[in-house]
């Protein structure tokens, strides 16, 4: 009795390690659909998530009406980038990323004192330019715009969380722990324009 | 009937093969690959030479030295001069005497932290800086084809950045005057690795 029902648990054993599956090629799903991917799409994408929290970090350290401003207009231009590049069959190419990088962190490395029209061009720009790109890689069939939504809202959750801890930031030291995260970005994008500039590339 | 223990030890194999078996996932074929290696990868990059440990690690303790701003301003002013260096080096712009380079990194600022010298703020961001290209560039021209470039660039400047905090970290100890004793023959320890290195370069 006892072999028998071991004979069996193996057969089913081999039987589940043998199930096919299908092949995910390209794509990075959750499976739990559409939005969700959306929303983990910054753990995996690390191209968007720098970028956003540097401008996150830029807005905290000019402030509370910076943060504030950039917490709406971020996901609303992500959103409508993001619906341009659904729509646009020209592909622009991901390397305009690295710009992303080496203004914002610059900007922050720098603590520049910028005025509140100046944070909220860098934000729309900023949206524009990486929504559009996601849209593009978002098309269906791919998560489309259930997608899109999902990353505005994991958006607005980064902003919030990331530039309401700099905003309450006092110590002069503190500050200058975020300069030095700004300079660590402006050097990753120094970087990423040397590997993009490499012979052979 | 008591089981034997062949029956007990094949009664437990088979278990632990049905919960691998129920726990095995599909393969994502071409999902990113090398992403954790590139990170990873990156990280260790600095870390794998010493004569690039030693000068990083020395611009952290002479940061502390100064105090501030300079302690902050010198590991701001590394990493981005650094990554300068590198992207040249992955342009593949040559730059001559890049060993020379690094080892007299080594000596010039051991001897700093030995000597606690204090020159204005622009002139120690400036020697900094300009040793930092060196770095750079041989870390450009090492970096290995194939990785992601992202991730890859991530892991380096965190761990230049680790070193510089491990140096202030370090540095720290120079508010007691035994610790700036210690400090002193750090300096002195580093400027004759740099010799050393230096001597090998000419060598």
């Amino acid at each position: 009795m006892r072999r028998r029902a071991l004979r069996m648990a193996l057969w089913v054993g081999v039987a589940i390690a043998l199930s096919p599956s299908a092949v995910e090629a390209h794509l990075v799903t959750t499976g739990l659909g559409p939005v969700y991917d959306g929303i983990s799409h910054f753990i995996l994408t690390p191209a968007d998530l720098i970028p956003v929290l540097a401008l996150a970090l830029l807005a905290g350290l000019r402030g509370a009406p910076h943060a504030r401003a950039s917490l709406i207009i971020l996901p609303a231009a992500w959103l409508a980038g993001g619906l341009a590049g659904l729509v646009i069959s020209h592909r622009l190419s991901p390397a305009w990323t690295t710009a992303s990088f080496l203004v914002l962190g610059g900007l922050v490395a720098a603590d520049a004192r910028l005025n509140r029209p100046a944070t909220i061009a860098l934000t729309v720009a900023l949206g524009l330019l990486h929504g559009m790109l996601n849209g593009q890689a978002m098309a269906p069939p791919g998560p489309g715009l259930a997608g899109l939504v999902g990353v505005a809202g994991m958006l607005f959750a980064l902003v919030a969380l990331a530039s309401a801890l700099v905003v309450s930031l006092r110590a002069p030291w503190a500050r200058v722990v975020v300069r030095v995260a700004g300079s660590w970005i402006a050097a990753i994008g120094l970087l990423l324009l040397g590997w993009s500039l490499r012979p052979g590339m | 009937m008591t089981p034997s223990i062949s029956g007990r030890r094949a009664a437990a194999g088979l278990v632990a093969f049905l919960a691998m078996a129920a726990i095995a996932q599909p393969a994502l074929a071409h999902v990113e690959p090398g992403q954790a290696g590139g990170f990873l990868n990156g990280l260790r990059h600095p870390v794998s030479g010493l004569d690039h440990v030693v000068a990083m690690v020395a611009v952290g303790l002479w940061g502390a030295q100064l105090g501030a701003p300079a302690m902050w301003l010198l590991p701001i002013t590394f990493p981005m001069v650094m990554a300068l260096g590198g992207m040249l080096g992955l342009m593949g712009v040559p730059l001559p005497g890049v060993e020379i380079g690094i080892a007299l990194s080594a000596l010039m600022l051991g001897v700093m932290v030995l000597a606690e010298a204090r020159p204005p703020l622009a002139v120690a961001a400036i020697l900094v800086g300009f040793f930092a290209i060196f770095h750079g560039h041989a870390h450009g021209t090492e970096l290995p084809p194939g990785e992601n470039g992202l991730l890859y660039s991530a892991g380096f400047v965190t761990a230049t950045g680790l070193l510089h905090a491990a140096g202030i970290a370090i540095g720290l100890i120079h508010r007691w005057r035994s610790g700036r004793r210690l400090l002193r023959a750090a300096g002195a320890a580093i400027a004759m690795a740099g010799a050393v290195y230096l001597w090998r370069a000419f060598a």
